[in-house]
């Protein structure tokens, strides 16, 4: 009896010592970590902790600390405003429809892409199609300014004339306009980017499927359909819950720069990042915008938790966690 | 069947060239807007034809051409450092976590994997770097806030270390006496140049092209980078003149206002429209690294 307990006792100590040489030992491999984990306690987790300043009548002056609890008047100010309608509503549509045109527009690029067997022609194609993926919103925002400019744009100095319309349209006070032209930027950004990620998967079907489908006869076409097709849709799928996830977050650059920050777009160009920034920036009501902001974070994660919990039900492997 | 084949080929062909086309045809109409005579572009606006050809915009560029100096060299800094700082401190992240020695290694993962969850978002950052960090109007503010290092850069670094690195290798080292840092130094990381540069080129890019640091945190034009004076320039033309000149009501009759701006623009871009070719390979094989899950 005394026996085992001194042994157990000996072991536990030896455990112990264990762990500390352990810690000892591979003292380098934590030290190295710590800038790395100090970047993000400050610039990722203490933000998280400042979440607490929506509750609070925020004065800058007196500084976060010190400003008063004001509870739940900041998101109760928000959800009475038309403003927290129009942003969650913005936000959300466009990205239904990015994502669900996206797709389809990316895929059809990748299945495109992948017929082309000139190795150069292709790599060449690929190149530009990315091209737009790498230039910054600030210089997109100068593109759409010299199509869609009042007094010099090419629409209304070239474009519409071909048609007859000489008064030409002051694109950027109308903002009926605006959801057609977002739309068409952003996917002339993004669309040879995804498509690029589809085609990454594309190269990875085995060339047999192809080879024993040809001998059985099946065009091309509906090579497309029952080969390719098939084996992407785990892809799809995938991709689409994790932006289904992102949902509630929006392209600030895409929806601030390019329709150049007017107020009379605000209608359909507004989105809660847009809305976020112009609160704290002195355009808005920076408490409100605070509410709008975790409003966002809460949301957004669970939704993320929410499309996770999907692919997990569709397909364990591809879960992220 | 051949013929049915050859003719996907063929509209294939033309599809993408159809939208090769769309995507480099902006860029055309910017850099002939900004080589166009300014009476032209407010008789007719905008054009990919001008009938009038002038550099006056780039003279006048040229003339003023300090601040613009100024800005490139704060984006070069900028990208350089930030990229430089970022990638060391993701390194050092990232190889630890990849050791299967290393203590608590799942918590430190997962304290790595939330942030990609769930953000605090920008009033909070905001609060912190401004109240807490002190750092607004600085170059700091252009390179530490958010971009300086990613989530999930830091995990698709850390799946690339335990994939390609095979562990015995790095027993060996250290069984001849290598210590950890050594061993990272000189053998982990000359296996891993692709995921390096890689992630290196990413960086760059976001550094290059950002513009909302300089928007939140930058109001002295002194700091302003490149995009943050095109910016600029775009919400207020006249800020060249106050900013630029000394007779500003004199120089906006001289100014060709409206090529300036594409000029401005030109010049904004060029630098990287020149340097794809070069890179664009790297370019297309990191975005199928990203999409390949970390």
């Amino acid at each position: 009896m005394e026996q085992a307990a001194t042994a157990a006792g000996l072991q536990t100590g030896l455990k112990v010592k264990k762990k500390k040489n352990q810690y000892r030992k591979y003292s380098p491999l934590l030290i190295m970590m710590v800038p790395g984990l100090l970047y993000l306690l400050f610039n990722n987790y203490l933000p998280m902790m400042g979440i607490a300043i929506a509750f609070k009548k925020v004065n800058f002056a007196k500084g976060f600390l010190k400003s008063e609890w004001i509870g739940f008047d900041n998101f109760e100010y928000l959800f009475k405003t038309s403003d927290a309608f129009i942003i969650t509503r913005n936000t959300i549509l466009y990205n239904v429809f990015f994502i669900a045109l996206g797709t389809i527009l990316a895929l059809a690029c990748a299945i495109l892409l992948n017929e082309i067997k000139n190795k150069m022609l292709s790599k060449f194609y690929q190149s530009v199609i990315t091209l737009p993926h790498l230039i910054s919103m600030v210089i997109v925002s100068y593109l759409v300014f010299a199509l869609m400019s009042a007094e010099t744009g090419f629409m209304n100095k070239t474009v519409l004339p071909w048609f007859g319309i000489e008064e030409g349209i002051s694109w950027y006070s109308e903002e009926k306009y605006w959801p057609v032209i977002l739309t068409v930027v952003h996917f002339w950004k993004g669309v040879g980017y995804s498509s690029i990620v589809f085609f990454a998967a594309l190269l990875g079907i085995d060339e047999e499927y192809y080879e024993a489908a040809k001998l059985d006869g099946a065009s091309r076409l509906q090579q497309i359909r029952h080969i390719t097709l098939p084996i992407l849709s785990p892809v799809i799928i995938m991709l689409t819950l994790l932006s289904v996830g992102r949902i509630f977050y929006s392209d600030f650059g895409l929806f601030y720069q390019v329709p150049m920050n007017a107020g009379a777009l605000f209608n359909t160009t507004a989105t809660i990042d847009t809305y976020v920034f112009r609160g704290l920036m002195g355009s808005g009501d920076i408490g409100m915008s605070t509410a709008a902001g975790v409003y966002q974070s809460i949301v957004g994660f669970l939704l993320v938790m929410f499309a996770n919990f999907m692919v997990r039900l569709y397909n364990k492997e591809n879960a992220l966690f | 069947m051949k013929n049915e084949s050859r003719g996907l080929t063929w509209f294939s062909h033309i599809m993408m060239i159809l939208f090769s086309a769309a995507c480099i045809i902006p860029f055309i109409l910017l850099i002939t807007a900004s080589l166009t005579d300014q009476n032209e572009i407010i008789a007719s606006g905008y054009s990919f034809f001008p009938k009038t050809f002038s550099t006056a915009a780039y003279t006048y560029l040229l003339e003023r051409g300090s601040d613009i100096a100024r800005a490139y060299g704060i984006t070069i800094f900028v990208t350089i450092v930030g990229t430089f700082i970022g990638v060391s401190i993701m390194v050092l992240l990232a190889y630890p976590l990849s050791r299967s020695v290393t203590p608590h290694r799942n918590l430190i993962m997962f304290i790595v994997f939330f942030t990609l969850l769930f953000h605090g978002g920008l009033v909070p950052s905001y609060l912190v770097y401004t109240q807490l960090f002190h750092i607004k109007n600085s170059i700091w503010a252009l390179i530490v806030p958010g971009l300086l290092m990613n989530g999930f850069y830091v995990m698709l670094m850390r799946t690339f270390f335990q994939t390609t690195i095979p562990p015995a290798l790095i027993e060996s080292a250290q069984l001849d006496g290598a210590g950890e840092y050594r061993t990272l130094w000189t053998v982990v990381l000359p296996l891993s140049t692709p995921i390096l540069a890689t992630i290196g080129l990413f960086e760059s890019i976001m550094y290059w092209n950002d513009w909302q640091l300089g928007m939140i945190y930058i109001t002295d034009p002194k700091y302003f980078s490149i995009q943050n004076l095109l910016n600029r320039i775009m919400q207020d033309i006249q800020f060249i003149n106050i900013n630029m000149s000394s007779n500003a009501s004199n120089a906006m009759e001289q100014m060709p206002s409206d090529s300036v701006k594409m000029a401005m623009a030109v010049i904004g871009v060029l630098p990287i429209l020149l340097a794809y070719p070069f890179f664009q390979k790297y370019f297309i094989k990191g975005i199928m690294i990203g999409a390949v899950k970390g």
